[in-house]
């Protein structure tokens, strides 16, 4: 159902250390934790040293995330329930970071659209972020007819959860809503809805 | 694949602003408005001496909130192939030149929160646009400006004089420097930098930005280089079996263009790209890459070159043209 060649469709290049920060805040869910591991390995002796770890608890296989990251060393590991606890604890850190700060985000994508949101809204270049995605296809998906977000998508089509409407999820992304958009997929034929699949899951 | 649309100015002024620099101010020849451009943009400008055409560009320096003249500054540089010096000498006042419209290479980060401008020498010339915009725009931001003296700097007693909030200038006669380290360390997100000089200090800059933890998205650079002069070669085109003499003083594109082939560019200074042509054979001679375009490893692998500001030394080329 999706089409093809979206070019707005985000591209996620992979964690890689930048080794000449001088400081690095990443920002994590439990499935992310492995792509952080992966990272480490190319990582230098001073690294942790001058990372901090926002986890988020979300995601992942049930392993204990905090027991994955605390051999490591980091400077300072924070854990949050949720996406949305995290992403407010990074805009307080970004709020008084230098120019030598880097940022990291892994795991899911609604994890790393909002870690690249609140990146933009500091003056953060988004394609300077190093992003990878890790678990869960689900998407965060904008209706273009109410404008109204509903989280954790893993079907399509889905019905919007503020408007009703059955939406198609397209590609095309939104940075500044960190969001894909859907659209009513039975315009031109009320009623005429095809089958759902679990696209995203 | 010429994209550039060439237009016809007035002299309207010629001034000399330090020892080896002069400005010239461009009117349009009718009433015609001149197109507007973004500060940073620069203009090609056709020089013909008898046979010989060079085309170089130049950044606009006038404001981009006056859209009645474009002025440039010329450093004269004694040792190149003419083109400056042809501008200091033999133009002058009410003699209509072929500039083409402006293209930005150099562009104003506009989502950044403050601006660090880092100029040494001619190289203060796109950042004199971007001031006129940034006191426009009540933007933050700061200029360092490093001259030799204040005779061979341009609009460096100006600045002196004007003493504005955020400029700070530089004179290496007198042994200060710009404390770069000591700047970039302590910047906000949000925070872009741009360098515009020798090339020496765009590396120095450059270099400096990566080791104190800048990513490079935050970091803008421009260099226009000349094309050298070397000794003369031939260029072969696979397609179309042309072979064609370039000369000592000439660069590949300009020899291209006088045999009427229509070759791809756009800045002619070796910062765009544009003009990077694939290499099919080289024989009797090493190529010389002056662009700042292809990457370190691009050049090692000899098998394109920008034929704006690169040439062999010797022997012959042959171009997949």
């Amino acid at each position: 159902m999706l089409v093809a060649g979206i070019k707005s469709r985000p591209v996620y290049r992979g964690l890689r250390p930048d080794l000449f920060a001088k400081q690095n805040i990443v920002v994590t869910d439990a499935a992310g934790c492995e792509a952080v591991l992966d990272m480490m390995k190319l990582a230098d002796e001073g690294f942790p040293a001058r990372t901090t770890i926002l986890l988020c608890r979300t995601g992942g296989n049930g392993k204990d995330p905090q027991d994955v990251l605390n051999p490591l060393g980091f400077a300072n590991i924070w854990s949050f329930p949720t996406v949305e606890t995290a992403t407010s604890r990074l805009n307080a850190a970004l709020n008084t970071a230098l120019m030598s700060t880097r940022l990291y985000a892994t795991g899911s994508e609604p994890l790393i659209g909002s870690v690249i949101r609140t990146a933009l809204e500091h003056g953060i270049a988004h394609n300077s972020v190093f992003t990878e995605h890790r678990g869960s296809l689900k998407r965060r998906v904008q209706c273009v007819h109410c404008k109204g977000l509903t989280e954790d998508v893993t079907t399509n089509p889905v019905k919007c959860a503020h408007c009703g409407l059955t939406l198609i999820v397209r590609d095309h992304y939104s940075r500044r809503y960190a969001a894909f958009q859907g659209v009513r997929i039975d315009a031109e034929a009320p009623g005429e809805i095809p089958e759902t699949k679990a696209e995203f899951q | 694949m010429t994209m550039r649309n060439q237009r016809l100015v007035r002299v309207e002024s010629i001034e000399r602003v330090a020892s080896q620099i002069k400005r010239f101010h461009f009117a349009p020849i009718d009433d015609a408005a001149l197109p507007c451009f973004s500060a940073g943009a620069h203009v090609i400008v056709t020089m013909r001496k008898g046979d010989a055409v060079y085309r170089n560009p130049y950044s606009l320096m006038s404001s981009p909130l006056d859209p009645r003249r474009y002025s440039i500054s010329v450093l004269r540089v004694a040792e190149s192939r003419g083109g400056s010096v042809h501008m200091h000498e033999n133009v002058e006042v009410g003699e209509v030149l072929e500039i083409s419209d402006p293209l930005n290479l150099f562009p104003i980060a506009h989502t950044a929160r403050k601006h660090i401008l880092i100029a040494g020498g001619i190289g203060i010339t796109p950042f004199m646009a971007m001031l006129a915009q940034f006191r426009n725009d009540k933007s933050h931001f700061e200029l360092h400006y490093a001259v030799r003296s204040p005779e061979d700097g341009a609009y460096f007693k100006a600045l002196e004089a004007e003493g504005l909030p955020g400029v700070r200038l530089y004179r290496s006669d007198r042994g200060e420097r710009i404390a770069l380290n000591a700047i970039l360390q302590n910047q906000r997100l949000g925070t872009h930098v741009y360098v515009c000089g020798p090339q020496r200090m765009i590396d120095w800059a450059l270099e400096t930005a990566k080791l104190e933890g800048w990513p490079d998205e935050n970091v803008h650079s421009e260099h226009f280089s000349v094309p050298t002069p070397g000794n003369p070669f031939v260029v072969k085109l696979a397609t179309s079996g042309k072979e064609i003499h370039v000369g000592e003083h000439q660069s590949i594109l300009e020899a291209l263009e006088q045999a009427g082939v229509d070759a791809p560019y756009l800045c002619r200074g070796g910062a765009c790209g544009q003009c990077i042509t694939r290499i099919t054979n080289t024989e009797g001679g090493a190529v010389h890459h002056n662009d700042h375009y292809l990457t370190d490893e691009e050049k090692k692998e000899g098998d394109r070159i920008a034929t704006c500001v690169s040439r062999m030394d010797g022997g012959c080329l042959t171009l997949d043209l």
